[in-house]
């Protein structure tokens, strides 16, 4: 086991070293550097034009009259060693900092998902495979299909239009218009609750719709294997022997939802949080990436990229810890 | 038929009837409401399990035996239910009960499943969930039904392993079932079903996804646990080898029905329903005889059961069906001495005549005198030397090398023309690597095979590739092992048959499929099936398909691995037949391997033997199975079921079942760490030996083949003679 | 001798097994099934499942719109009429005072004497008929049969508006530009998936055959481009593509794009199936058929495996749509004045116009009838995919 945790690290790294170069080239990948966009964008706003100096400085900054590998350096050996994402010139400020703000409420909502998508699914996946072909499982099945199918945004709009048509008010946001600015207090934190569950819900749709139907399949394959006819033959009850026996094996997916939904919310919901006007990094990534905010951008992307990878190796310890057949096999 | 007693058995010579019924069915009907309609799986069988005796039922796959046991239990998987029919249990704590009124998963079936009666199946290491430890498992099973504290649990879980013969219990308790063998995994599953020590074990083929050496000490096992607990045993099986070693009672099913009652003796001397005088009939057993006896196979196969003739089931195959009667009415059961009993008009009906009409003898005009075998003439067709096939497994997801595996070592092998050379061995030892790499399926790693061509000279098939090397690809054929999966089916019989031909440019258009045809016709398919998929073909025409196809570039040396493991025994009788027939017409010589020694005793001229990629032993068949030289050849010999009640093996030493790791095979003799004459002063763990001549044209490797003396087939059946 | 199983041996038992009697696979009434072909077959067990059946004729017709989307729309998509700012949906009326006279009722303005916004009633005294097969705006199917025929409309086009669901902030008709989005967001999916397949096979082959280290390769590829997170991947590449581009560049980087993505999925699918398939039996005999290589992998080995292939296409689709839709939904895809499901919906950013005009939440109806339908048809067509399965 600790062999193979160590060899999963190990491989880490240049995983993690590709994603920054891919990284680095998205960034690129505009027409003009940094310092032309930044120059037309303050002249855009009619701030004037860069001293000379702030010039020079961002040039050394960024390295931006040296060849692209020794920037690609600069940039990443700034993030390693210093934690210095860049500045972003659409807010004017430097991106750790952006992130820093935004990056734990971000992290609540994806582990509140992820708990909302595991409390809905496991119930209803093992239900939909023990009743196979009931009317309950026929309404979930459909259910799961329209989940899958319904972009997320799409419902975020729908809710919101329904909340403001018929209760009057808004659904988005995170918090009152009174608690916006008052400093945390149990009240401001009760209010997050109550509106937290929305985007918790609506994220959570496709989710937990896939989730269903893999544990479904998983189930009802493990469900014929000889080993529960087996168990039966020696006098188990059914119920229990379920649960021990194939529900522990259809489980598998469940672990590997860790690693896409973490990284997911960071970024890939950025529309829905848009909808939702919700202050996580999502929206961060999209304000960036139409104003080819690129600095910003790559770190929203390195982050994710980085959260992925880390979700995924989760997901394969957790499935290593609880699968024997994978734990012993290295 | 009269069968001379050559031996008694203590438990045998009691009257069957003296023993009380334990399990009672009376026509128990278990359907399959599908959506192609109803599936009458078993479809009235009755039948007594006596206390303390063991009840083979026997019978070819698809009729109705797995159901009909796990019917006794309620263990039918919807949408199969029993519609008809009791099941008497008659040691029910409360007394007698009828396990088909219990609630199905109730408390009370609960009780009297893995308590009261056990249950082995067919698949020993599908059988035990992959998630939790062996261990846990067993206690788990213990626990259930009997009260004692999870500590005693693990103490009496590893007295049952120690029982069932599982060495280092203690270790293997915490093992995971995919860390074990199967023949452990099995050992596994019947401490398991012994655990609360049960009036009653059902054990449904619980040798057949095993080897034979393996499958002996399963029997052996079984067998001395019953002696130990007296308890009773339903033990079902398709092998009548199996069924004469261990059965007391016999009933044969067909189609969902039981066709014939009889103690073991009486089932084996006077088989009474034609079905059971087929099954017989179609038997390759293993026999000191110098004749090649054809066998009599059953025509057709057992039809689906929703294709289910009316009147008697077997009269579509029955040669002794009577017009009008059998056809019409389902014959009753007629009585015998002691409580004999089958169901076939032939005893009951008027026109019946008493008895069952014997067919013609079954000898043919062109049986092969098998006096001479061995010493077929003329340079070799085939020669192979030191042949080494190597594989470097990986493993994980890193792919590193975790180490090689030679699953063939510098192999040897001589073919002549005519002649057919046997090779056995159990799985895993490298026959159909050997196979493959001859027929350059797959690329040997080093060594010659050495092809002669029509001029006599001799061509290295291992250096070939492109387009010379296809050219050989129509003089060596292949005939595949699966009738399933190896055919195409996309593909029309006439597009699979013919493909050699087209690929080859040998023909084509309108010749081409006049060739299809008449090879169709050799192998008994009617060539108007030539435009049918092959999904519209039984086992047994898809492996005549098979045949065809490696025929039909009329080749030199036809590589048949494992033609009729696949198939039931009527139907592979069948195929042997037709194998030998063609060998005859077309003077074909084959490489026929196969784990069945029976098989290969029957059709074999020459055998070689192959344990963990080497050839151990090989000679001519007479020579081999009656004198072998290699104590592996004679484990092996000594662990094939025996279709003769009075012939059971005294087995004092069986082989350990255990085969070492495939990667880490051990020094010396490959054969050490599991033979019963190993002996380090001769070198055994640490000296290789070579095969070397020990008689003539009969070669071995081993030690001491000088000084010992085997003694190859103890077992010899006298045949009932045909009067 | 040429009849193997010599009529004199063995007797009457040792018949081949062509006797008599029912054998399952040999009754008459099976000839069908026993001449049925591989299509056949999938075809037959596809038809068992009737939702994907009925599925599968709402993709058709789907398609169908997709293609004749200019015939079948009333109004051309540019068509706009500023006085009709989000009036809302018609209802067709086949009598007028008591004769049959299909027609649709105009609006009338009101306007809020606080706010001053105009709200619109349908007036049930204007009468604007309509009928089938009218003459309307000239256009193009396929973009070179011109025609000016509609299926519907107006029946003349002066006398008023028809706006069956609704009009969007430009007044231009809802229902046609739904119909005209079909085009872009069904090709979008068409295209973008046919990429992914082109790489995913031509790359999921070359690993599957080749194997050795040429497949750890490409394996390690998918293996990185699955660790990065598709969408945002998907936009920022898309966040590239220069504003100036015109819109068939942007469609054609859109695809591109998607595909790039997208093509692992299917790589793996392939790679996997090509393992499986090459381990059949049946391959293996082909090759000591000797049959050459090529011939292996395309008679032999290919067929296998096209109908897996096309069921994948089929869920893929969906996939490849519902990226489109949200990707020009946030403005990183396509822009007007292209016209797909995700560019409609654009105008539904602005929760206030929702509440005003929610039909403009209508696209994404359109959008989730296809995915669904799709994705049941795709997974009956899975289902159907292996009818030697049993
Ligand atoms: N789940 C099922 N659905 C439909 N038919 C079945 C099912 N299980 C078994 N059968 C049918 O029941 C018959 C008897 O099966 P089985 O008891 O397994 O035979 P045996 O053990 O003698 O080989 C077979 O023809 C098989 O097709
Ligand atoms: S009843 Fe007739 S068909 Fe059936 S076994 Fe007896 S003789 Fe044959
Ligand atoms: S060499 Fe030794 S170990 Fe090997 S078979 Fe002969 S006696 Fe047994
Ligand atoms: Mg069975």
């Amino acid at each position: 086991m600790l062999r193979y945790i160590t060899r999963r690290l190990l491989i880490l790294i240049p995983t993690l070293a590709a994603i920054s170069v891919v990284t680095f080239i998205v960034i690129q990948l505009p027409p003009g550097d940094y310092l032309t966009t930044r120059i037309a964008q303050l002249s855009a706003q009619g701030d004037g034009s860069l001293s000379a100096q702030e010039l020079e400085r961002l040039t050394q900054r960024y390295g931006l009259d040296q060849p692209v590998y020794v920037q690609y350096w600069t940039w990443i050996s700034n993030i390693l060693f210093h934690g210095d994402f860049g500045d972003s010139f659409v807010y004017g400020r430097p991106v750790g900092a952006l992130l820093a703000e935004r990056l734990p409420l971000t992290i609540l909502l994806s582990v509140l998902t992820l708990l909302f998508i595991w409390a809905v699914s496991f119930p209803i996946g093992v239900y939909s495979a023990m009743r196979q072909y009931s009317v309950g499982d026929y309404t979930f099945t459909f259910f799961g299909y329209l989940g899958l199918a319904v972009p997320n945004f799409l419902i975020a709009l729908v809710l919101m239009w329904v909340s403001l048509q018929y209760f009057g008010t808004s659904v988005g946001g995170l918090f009152s218009p009174e608690y916006r600015d008052a400093p945390w207090s149990m009240p401001k934190f009760g209010d997050l609750l109550a509106h937290l569950w929305i985007p918790v819900v609506i994220w959570g749709t496709a989710g937990t719709a896939a989730n269903i139907r893999v544990l479904r399949a998983n189930l009802l394959d493990e469900l014929r294997k000889p080993y529960v006819t087996a168990a039966r033959a020696r006098g188990m009850k059914r119920g229990l022997l379920t649960i021990k026996y194939p529900v522990r094996v259809a489980m598998n997916p469940f672990f590997s939802t860790i690693g896409w939904i973490l990284p997911g919310l960071i970024a890939a919901d950025a529309i829905t949080s848009q909808v939702l006007n919700l202050n996580t990094t999502g929206p961060l990534l999209l304000d960036a990436l139409l104003a080819q905010d690129m600095y910003l951008a790559g770190s929203v992307l390195l982050i994710s990229a980085l959260l992925v990878v880390i979700g995924t190796l989760i997901s394969d310890l957790a499935l290593a810890w609880l699968d024997p057949r994978v734990r012993l096999r290295y | 038929m009269q069968h001379p007693l050559t031996a008694t058995d203590e438990r045998t010579a009691e009257p069957p009837a003296a023993a009380a019924p334990l399990l009672e069915i009376d026509s128990l009907h278990t359907r399959f409401d599908t959506a192609d309609g109803e599936v009458r799986a078993v479809d009235g069988v009755s039948l007594t399990v006596r206390a303390g005796r063991t009840l083979c039922v026997v019978g070819e796959s698809g009729c109705g035996k797995s159901i009909m046991a796990r019917s006794v239990l309620q263990l039918v998987e919807p949408p199969g239910k029993i519609v008809s029919g009791s099941i008497r249990w008659n040691h029910g704590e409360s007394g007698p009960v009828d396990t088909t009124a219990l609630e199905p998963d109730g408390e009370q079936i609960r009780r009297i499943r893995g308590n009261e009666i056990g249950m082995v199946f067919q698949e020993p290491m599908a059988s035990l969930s992959p998630m939790y430890t062996i261990g846990a498992q067993l206690t788990e099973a213990i626990l259930l039904h009997r009260d004692v504290t999870p500590d005693e649990a693990r103490q009496i879980g590893i007295d049952l392993l120690t029982q069932v013969g599982i060495p280092q219990p203690e270790g293997r308790f915490d093992a995971y079932p995919f860390q074990l063998s199967g023949g452990m995994c099995q050992r596994v599953m019947i401490a398991i079903a012994l655990s609360c020590d049960p009036a009653l074990l059902i054990a449904d083929e619980p040798t057949t996804a095993l080897d034979v050496t393996t499958q002996a000490r399963i029997l052996d096992l079984l067998k001395d646990l019953q002696r130990h607990n007296g308890m009773a045993m339903m033990f079902i099986t398709h092998d009548l080898g199996v069924v004469a070693e261990i059965a007391d009672d016999v009933t044969v099913m067909y189609l969902g029905q039981a066709v014939e009652h009889g103690t073991v003796e009486q089932i084996f001397t006077t088989p009474k329903h034609p079905y059971t005088q087929a099954l017989l009939g179609s038997l390759p057993t293993l026999e000191d005889t110098t004749h090649r006896r054809p066998l009599t196979a059953i025509r057709g196969m057992v039809p689906h059961p929703q294709n289910r003739p009316t009147g008697c089931p077997f009269w579509t195959r029955c040669d002794a069906a009577i017009g009008g009667v059998c056809d019409v009415e389902e014959p009753p059961e007629s009585p015998f001495d002691n409580g004999h009993r089958a169901a076939c008009h032939r005893y009951s009906h008027p026109d019946g005549g008493g008895s069952v009409p014997l067919p013609a003898p079954a000898v043919r005009g062109h049986a092969t005198d098998r006096s001479g075998r061995g010493q077929a003439e003329g340079a070799p067709v085939l020669e192979v030397r030191n042949l080494t096939k190597q594989y470097t497994v990986s493993g994980g997801m890193f792919r590193r090398n975790k180490g090689t595996v030679h699953a063939v070592s510098d192999v040897s092998l001589t073919i002549r023309p005519g002649e057919t050379l046997g090779l056995v061995g159990e799985s895993g030892c490298g026959k159909t690597t050997l196979g493959r790499s001859i027929a350059r399926l797959v690329d040997a790693s080093s060594g010659e095979v050495l092809f002669r061509d029509r001029d006599g000279t001799q061509v290295d098939l291992a250096a070939l590739r492109g387009a010379a090397l296809r050219r050989y690809r129509t003089r060596v054929r292949v005939i595949f092992q699966d009738p399933f999966s190896s055919l195409n089916p996309r593909m029309t019989v006439e597009q699979i048959v013919g493909e050699p031909l087209r690929a080859n440019g040998m023909a084509r258009g309108s010749t081409l499929t006049d060739q299809v045809a008449e090879m169709l016709r050799k192998v008994g398919i009617q060539p108007e099936y030539m435009s049918r998929y092959p999904h519209a073909f039984s086992g047994g025409q898809r492996q005549r398909l098979n045949i065809a196809r490696a025929l039909i570039t009329e080749p030199e040396l036809v590589i048949a691995d494992e033609p009729v493991s696949a198939l039931d025994v009527s139907v592979r009788a069948q195929i042997l037949n037709l194998l030998s027939d063609l060998q005859d017409e077309l003077g074909l010589t084959y490489l026929f391997i196969s784990h069945d020694l029976s098989v290969v005793e029957h059709v074999s001229d020459r055998v070689a033997v192959m344990y963990m990629g080497r050839i151990i032993e090989e000679g001519p068949a007479d020579a081999l199975f009656g004198a072998p030289q290699h104590p592996y050849t004679q484990a092996l010999l000594d662990a094939v079921p025996i279709p003769d009640p009075f012939a059971r093996p005294e087995r004092s030493s069986t082989v350990p079942d255990e085969l070492p790791d495939p990667m880490n095979p051990p020094a010396g003799c490959s054969f050490h760490t599991r033979c019963t004459f190993a002996d380090s002063d001769h070198g055994c763990s640490t000296t290789l030996p070579a095969l070397t001549r020990v008689d003539e044209d009969h070669d071995a490797a081993c030690h001491r083949s000088s000084d010992l003396t085997l003694q190859g087939i103890t077992r010899t059946r006298e045949i009932p003679e045909a009067s | 001798m040429t009849n193997a199983p010599n009529p004199d041996a063995g007797g009457a038992l040792a018949k081949p097994d062509l006797g008599p009697g029912p054998e399952p696979t040999e009754s008459t009434g099976q000839d069908r099934l026993a001449l049925a072909s591989q299509s056949q077959l999938v075809w037959w067990s596809f038809k068992k499942h009737r939702l994907a059946l009925v599925c599968g004729v709402i993709t058709i017709a789907i398609y169908a719109i997709a293609i004749l989307a200019p015939f079948l729309a009333p109004y051309p998509s540019g068509h706009h009429n500023n006085e009709y700012t989000y009036a809302p949906p018609q209802s067709v009326h086949l009598l007028h005072e008591g004769t049959f006279r299909p027609h649709v009722n105009g609006y009338s303005f009101e306007q809020d004497p606080d706010t001053l916004a105009l709200t619109f009633e349908v007036d049930p005294e204007i009468v604007i008929p309509i009928g089938l097969f009218v003459e309307g705006p000239e256009y193009e199917i396929l973009g070179f049969i011109p025609w000016d025929r509609h299926l519907i409309g107006p029946t003349d086009y002066d006398a008023g508006p028809m706006y069956l669901l609704g009009a969007d902030a430009n007044g231009r008709d809802l229902l046609s530009r739904i119909m005209h989005g079909t085009t872009i967001s069904m090709s979008v999916g068409l295209v973008g998936v046919l990429l992914s397949l082109f790489l995913g096979v031509v790359l999921g082959g070359l690993s599957g055959y080749l194997g050795g280290k040429v497949d750890t390769a490409i394996q390690r590829l998918i293996e990185f481009i699955i660790a990065i997170p598709t969408i945002p991947l998907w936009m920022a590449l898309f966040a590239a593509v220069p504003a100036s581009w015109s819109p068939v560049q942007r469609y054609l980087a859109l695809t591109v794009v998607i595909s790039l993505v997208g093509w692992v999925g299917m790589a793996r699918e392939v790679r996997g199936k090509f393992f499986a398939v090459r381990n059949e039996e049946y391959v293996s005999a082909a090759i000591a058929d000797g049959a050459s290589q090529g011939r292996v992998m395309f008679r032999h080995m290919l067929p296998s495996f096209t109908s897996h292939i096309i069921a994948n296409l089929s869920l893929s689709i969906p996939t490849i749509i519902l990226a489109e839709t949200a990707l020009s939904f946030i403005g990183l895809g396509l822009q007007s004045p292209t016209v797909s499901w995700g560019v409609l919906l654009q105008e539904a950013q602005n929760i206030r116009a929702v509440s005003t005009a929610p039909w403009i939440l209508l696209p994404g109806v359109a959008v989730v009838i296809t995915v669904l339908a799709m994705n049941f048809f795709g997974d009956g067509l899975r289902d159907a995919a292996d009818p030697y399965k049993n």
